[in-house]
């Protein structure tokens, strides 16, 4: 239950943002953390609960071009 | 301590005999999945203990449920994990098909909604979960605060995994080392784990949900050798502190209660129930204790605190099977039991 799924914020509108996962958007609570656009999150059941590091938003990044190529 | 190679580590393991347990549910699904057992030495068994928070919910929890479905001009929110949980009086996808108003939610942010576009229904909360989902339902009820909302309340089953790790350490011989749940230290922080640590005199690795972050924190663990000390094995996501404004949520909204788990009775302050000021909010739950398996056979509680493996119970693969559970630990795909019997865990190892 304790699913976290990480993400990459697309836009904040005030405690909502909008997180990418690659490729499907959903609208997420982003009230318990500091967050702009081009950020990887952690998302758990709607709701951002951290701010994932650049280093690994990178990492992620590089994943899913892989990830792209292979498809 | 970092090695760089986890798997020739582990093999070439020539320690004591370890028993190493993860306490949550996504550990539980991710260790089956990717078959990691099977990479470990035979002196070192990695058990499942009570971290699938469905499965740790009593069955006069789900039974209110079911009742407050059948209640006029009330329905009940949850997540898809509970729907075919059994208990006595049957599941919530059984009180659904008889007639009972259930629905299925991805996040709790979506009963705002529903509970503006209905004022005069009443919606309650199914609130299931450990330290991670806590702070969700606690920017729910900001939110429903602020829009004034009277018409959406919780029933909470919410639990701390504190007091449920000392509970395993005093209650009989405990595991060696634990796995700590990666996404409940994002919110605690690992200094939680740390502390538990020093107190419990045995290793916490906080470990990711990758295989191969998996793998590196079972060497960790194994490398520990029994330590009283914690390692962070997924810094990515976790900081000493946690999260500050998460913490500061759930305060705002809940405190500890006693509350009873499956397998270890009612455990002192290991939940969370709603603060006495937003009795508006609350539509029960901490006193809902009493426990009966649909099946009497059903050994889910000795599953739950790895004093049984699953295939050690009598239901295990004949009576009690993913399409026929008799328990919650075979329903659950975080269970147990659901994994032993979908991905084979922990038959003998082949190294």
């Amino acid at each position: 239950m304790c699913v976290a799924l990480p993400g990459r914020v697309v836009s904040v509108d005030g405690t909502l943002a909008t997180v990418d996962f690659q490729g499907n958007t959903v609208r997420a609570e982003a009230g318990l953390v500091k967050t702009k656009p081009g950020d990887y999150v952690l998302v758990h059941a709607g709701c951002i609960l951290q701010v994932l590091s650049q280093e690994d938003g990178d990492f992620m990044t590089e994943l899913f071009a892989e990830l792209e190529e292979l498809s | 301590m970092r090695i760089e190679d986890p798997k020739s580590f582990l093999r070439n393991y020539a320690g004591p005999p370890l028993r190493l347990m993860e306490v949550c549910g996504t550990h539980t699904a991710e260790i089956s999945r990717c078959g990691l057992p099977s990479l470990l030495p035979q002196s070192i068994q990695l058990i499942s203990g009570p971290g699938c928070p469905v499965c740790v919910t009593v069955s006069a929890y789900i039974d209110r449920l079911i009742a407050l479905a059948h209640t006029p001009d009330t329905t009940v929110l949850t997540f898809g994990d509970l729907m075919r949980v059994p208990g006595p009086a049957g599941s919530l996808a059984g009180a659904k098909a008889a007639g009972g108003r259930v629905e299925m939610v991805y996040s709790p942010l979506d009963a705002l909604q529903l509970a503006q576009e209905n004022p005069r229904h009443t919606y309650i909360f199914a609130a299931v979960g450990f330290e991670t989902t806590a702070p969700v339902y606690a920017r729910l009820l900001d939110r429903a605060a602020q829009e004034g909302l009277q018409n959406l309340k919780l029933l909470t089953a919410l639990k701390t995994m504190p007091a449920a790790i000392r509970w395993l350490c005093q209650n009989g011989p405990g595991p060696n080392g634990f796995l700590a749940p990666g996404h409940v230290a994002v919110i605690t922080g690992a200094r939680v784990f740390r502390q538990l640590a020093g107190e419990l005199g045995v290793p916490f690795v906080i470990a990711g949900f990758t295989p191969k972050g998996l793998l590196s924190a079972v060497a960790a663990l194994a490398a520990l050798a029994g330590q009283p000390a914690c390692e962070n094995c997924y810094p990515a996501a976790v900081t000493e502190e946690g999260n500050p404004a998460a913490q500061q949520a759930v305060s705002r909204w809940f405190m500890p209660c006693d509350s009873a788990w499956r397998g270890m009775g009612v455990i002192p302050a290991s939940g969370l129930c709603l603060r006495p000021e937003h009795a508006v909010f609350n539509a029960g739950g901490a006193q809902l204790t009493e426990d009966a398996a649909l099946n009497s056979a059903c050994r889910c509680a000795e599953v739950l605190t790895g004093r049984l493996s699953p295939a050690q119970c009598p239901l295990f693969g004949k009576a009690c099977m993913p399409l026929s559970p008799q328990g919650a630990c075979m329903v659950s795909t975080e269970g147990s039991c659901y994994h032993h019997y979908i991905n084979h865990r922990n038959e003998v190892p082949t190294l």
